[in-house]
């Protein structure tokens, strides 16, 4: 069996899983959503600040739910990951053909399909409160690749702290970093408008801000090639860095012969 | 023990043993939790694994099903090597381990269809075998319900229903039982033993129940402090052990003397309760003979019993120490 059908299968599983777990999916669906209605009825008045790129700040903060989504759900994946170890469900899985392989990219497959659903439904809840998409349509699966690879990156990064403790209680643990990592970027300001030294330099090595700032150019500015590529480029490499590393701590957490 | 056997049927590609350990080791760190044992399973053998808590026989296993490489000494299941050949040896186990890894969130079905489709099952051989084992395993109507509702004897049951879907020819089954009602586990029982004797299934099972050991295994290997201990069929390693003994309570104590002379033609007198007499009968006689030479004498006693010697008088005698948790033995015992 190839694979692509084992990952599918896998995925179906991890898709299947999040979906009957209610309370977390409410969780990932209504906090972002809550979080951009709040935040951009309550700081509306940033926009007028010269040099602000977007007309409004809800349209500036209208990446932030794709974000947060990305984060919660590619989360979730990985503590879903470490409660397979602290069961023993993935022994049962390395005892099938399987490959090491299809087992790490079926738990974040299935992520990246519930994240998906979502996203529209942000892109539906952002709309319905003012927000507006620069990019027209062929922007959207765009925007949502974008996003997903985000939440692939995370995902991934997530796996290597699952699969070195072998327990969920350990990513939930990282929980709090990723999200500070998420405000100590341009997540709330334009990097070039934050005062503060400190915090712009670290907003500036945040790859998080390059997510963001590639999702917000679709909808602030429509089709900007630079920090689009810039943002797949972030994502891609942050991927690729994550799924090396979680590549070794899968092999050394599945000894199978 | 025949260690040569199984190697040698090995290397010259005749009919081989199941499951062959040699000097097996497995060391964590400080630790050395199986230390060096030898086991030969043959093909459609029963083989009980019994030991108390934290013996090595979980770590025996997870070596066995290429799970955990051994850190020294070397294992062949169905012919293959473990640590060489460990994707042609999961292709002929099944493996039940002791907790039953299941997903909460998943209905039965939804195990049976992942584990099938893992397995590389084509669909109509899916949905045909993962419906005649949950057939049989009697979870047809609970096939659609999420695990999480399960009771832990249909937990066991899906797992030994999930380790069995790709037909395999050794099954590997540790402590299917712990934690059951005894309804639920004389259905296990049942279940193994037929998968024994009809499929023709070689079976590796842990337990820490003497009792489990004694009805489904054909021989059992004692382990403790990973070093195996003993090794037989029940009756052999009983035997070793030494004949049953009689135990009489006179009805009235005047009697008592005369009651040790009547047991006196029957064996040698061992150490008995207080206010009870007994002896080890010698071969030739059972608990019948007593009776009838007491009822012959005109003797009236209280209380008969007949203590066969246990597998956990088998652990005693072998390790200097009993096995832990174990209910007392239930001897057969006639009141008068």
């Amino acid at each position: 069996m190839s694979a692509t059908a084992q990952i599918a299968f896998l995925g179906r599983r991890a898709f299947l899983r999040s979906i009957r777990q209610p309370g977390q999916m409410a969780f990932a669906l209504v906090f972002p959503l809550f979080f951009l209605f709040v935040v951009s009825s309550g700081l509306d008045p940033v926009s007028s600040m010269p040099g602000f790129p977007a007309d409004s700040y809800v349209d500036f903060m209208f990446a932030i739910p794709f974000v947060h989504g990305a984060l919660f759900t590619a989360l979730n994946s990985a503590i879903e990951l470490g409660r397979d170890i602290d069961t023993g469900f993935l022994n049962r899985l390395a005892l099938t053909p399987a490959r090491g392989i299809a087992i790490m990219l079926g738990n974040l497959a299935g992520g990246v399909a519930l994240v998906l659903i979502q996203y529209c439904i942000y892109f539906v809840g952002g709309l319905l409160m003012g927000a507006h998409f620069e990019a027209g349509l062929l922007g959207v699966p765009v925007l949502f690749a974008l996003a997903a690879l985000g939440a692939v990156a995370i995902g991934a990064a997530g796996m290597t702290v699952a699969l070195r403790s072998g327990s969920p209680e350990a990513v939930q643990g990282i929980f709090p970093l990723f999200f500070v990592g998420l405000f100590l970027s341009s997540m709330n300001m334009p990097r070039n408008l934050i005062e503060n030294d400190w915090f712009q330099w670290i907003a500036t090595v945040n790859p998080v801000s390059y997510l963001i700032e590639g999702l917000r150019s679709l909808i602030v500015a429509g089709w900007d090639p630079g920090t689009l590529a810039i943002g797949f480029g972030v994502a891609l490499g942050s991927i690729a860095l994550a799924l090396s590393v979680s590549a070794r701590a899968f092999r050394a957490r599945m000894t199978r012969t | 023990m025949p260690r040569s056997r199984g190697w040698i049927a090995h290397r010259y590609g005749c009919a081989v043993s199941a499951i062959v350990a040699e000097r097996l080791v497995r060391e964590f760190k400080a630790v050395r939790a199986v230390d060096g044992i030898d086991l030969e399973v043959a093909d459609g053998e029963i083989y009980g694994f019994l030991g108390p808590n934290g013996a090595g026989k979980s770590t025996t296993v997870h070596m066995l099903t290429t799970l955990m490489p051994p850190t020294g000494g070397r294992a062949v299941v169905g012919g293959f090597d473990v640590v060489k050949d460990g994707p042609k040896v999961r292709e002929l186990i099944g493996a039940a381990l002791q907790e039953a890894a299941l997903d909460p969130f998943l209905t039965g079905r939804d195990h049976v269809r992942l584990q099938a489709s893992l397995h590389g099952l084509s669909r109509a051989e899916r949905a045909s075998r993962g419906e005649e084992l949950l057939e049989r395993v009697g979870l047809s109507d609970a096939a659609d319900r999420k695990v999480r509702t399960y009771s832990g004897g249909m937990k066991r049951r899906l797992d030994l229903a999930l380790a069995l879907l790709h037909r395999p020819s050794i099954l590997f089954l540790d402590e299917p039982t712990t934690g059951l009602d005894p309804q639920s586990r004389n259905a296990l029982w049942v279940e193994v033993a037929r998968l024994a004797r009809e499929d023709d299934v070689t079976v590796f099972l842990t337990t820490q129940y003497l009792e489990e050991a004694d009805v489904l295994a054909d021989r059992v290997g004692i382990i403790d402090s990973g070093r195996i201990v003993a090794e037989g069929t029940p009756a052999e390693l009983k035997a070793e052990i030494g004949r049953p003994t009689v135990q009489v309570a006179p009805a009235d104590a005047d009697e008592r003397a005369a009651i040790v002379m009547t047991l006196d033609g029957f064996g040698s007198p061992v150490e008995a309760e207080p206010g009870r007499v007994a002896v080890r009968l010698d071969p030739g006689y059972d608990l019948a003979d007593v009776v009838r030479a007491l009822d012959a004498d005109s003797l009236k006693v209280a209380h008969l019993e007949l203590d066969e010697p246990s597998l956990d008088d088998v652990f005693l005698a072998k390790t200097g120490h009993r096995l832990e948790g174990q209910a007392a033995a239930q001897p057969e015992s006639v009141g008068a």
